[in-house]
């Protein structure tokens, strides 16, 4: 009778765990990024517009600009071409500028490419790859990371170069 | 043969405008305030046990949807696209013109919406009358998520 009850307790249990993993749960844990808190930047392996595999883990040691953005979003085409001149200017000194497209198929993507001469690596993103950064909720969405792989600034909105550059300067 | 001084003149003044009323059509800002809700009046609205729940669409960007969304939505995709469009169409095409409709996105800042006004002006063309497009100023994570307002995530 105890073996009885204690197999529907567990089964009990089990059935109530599930529930609680699967339910709909709130917005992805913000990543909370001050003055003296700089969490790590959280890895992923995206593939690139090439077909290969980047995992940002691989940049530790440089200074990473990671990206957030869509071919259709206004903004992100005006802030570009600033990235594609911050990544010829600072590429020497160990800055290194990745693209997250959260567009829904590389194809629109590759066209945007070529047209606005990216020079840097340019992955897929999705929701997930979004949620790990504390929900990409809005675009453009920039992430200032340092040679330690911590994130040291985050931007919201197209921002102004000269704000990049600053940081870059204390960190490069 | 070269036309005439004023005609030159009427073309060189209407150019600029028809080349950029393309983008003039994509604009959030033209649509008229009457037409919006703002966020907090419509979780009043969502949130209350007396009168018509609007039906709530996003219009916007499917990995934004996926990541948070206004529970109860549902997902049409980016209007600014034709599929996006033919989505919307399709969706609301049997349904009464006085239905109440709530369109949003929070892609991107409120002026920079490519999907927002198509949908609302899609909405029109086909006779829908009680259509509420929520406003959203600088992006539904800052506009709702951060605010604390409801939200569900996934498909």
């Amino acid at each position: 009778m105890n073996r009885k009850l204690v197999s529907a307790a567990l089964a009990v249990l089990a059935i109530v765990l599930i529930y609680a993993l699967n339910r709909h749960r709130g917005p992805a844990p913000a990543l909370k990024i001050t003055s003296t808190e700089h969490p790590f930047a959280p890895d992923f392996s995206l593939q690139q517009l090439s077909g290969q595999s980047l995992t940002l883990s691989s940049y530790r040691g440089k200074v990473v600009l990671l990206d957030f953005w869509a071919t259709w979003c206004v903004p992100c085409r005006e802030e570009i071409p600033h990235f594609v001149e911050l990544q010829d200017k600072y590429r020497q000194q160990g800055l290194q500028i990745i693209g997250v497209s959260m567009d829904d198929g590389p194809e629109p993507v590759r066209d945007f490419y070529r047209e606005f001469k990216m020079n840097y690596p340019v992955v897929m993103g999705d929701a997930k790859t979004g949620e790990l950064y504390g929900g990409v909720l809005g675009l453009p969405i920039a992430f200032v990371i340092g040679r330690d792989g911590r994130i040291y600034a985050k931007h919201i909105g197209a921002t102004d170069v000269a704000v990049f550059e600053k940081e870059f300067a204390g960190l490069l | 043969m070269t036309l005439p001084k004023n005609r030159q003149i009427i073309l060189t003044l209407a150019a600029p405008i028809l080349l950029a009323s393309p983008l003039f059509a994509l604009q959030a800002s033209l649509i008229p305030s009457s037409r919006l809700i703002n966020p907090e009046a419509l979780v009043k609205i969502l949130q209350s046990t007396k009168g018509e729940k609007p039906l709530v669409l996003q219009v916007g960007p499917h990995v934004l949807y996926a990541q948070a969304h206004i529970p109860g939505s549902e997902y049409v995709g980016p209007v600014s696209s034709p599929n996006g469009l033919e989505q919307l169409r399709k969706r609301v095409e049997s349904l009464p013109k006085k239905k109440f409709i709530v369109i949003y996105c929070g892609c991107c800042p409120w002026n920079h919406c490519p999907n927002v006004k198509p949908a609302d002006d899609a909405l029109q063309a086909m006779g829908f009358t009680n259509v509420k497009v929520l406003y959203i100023a600088n992006n539904f994570g800052a506009d709702w998520v951060d605010k604390g307002y409801p939200t569900a995530k996934g498909d």
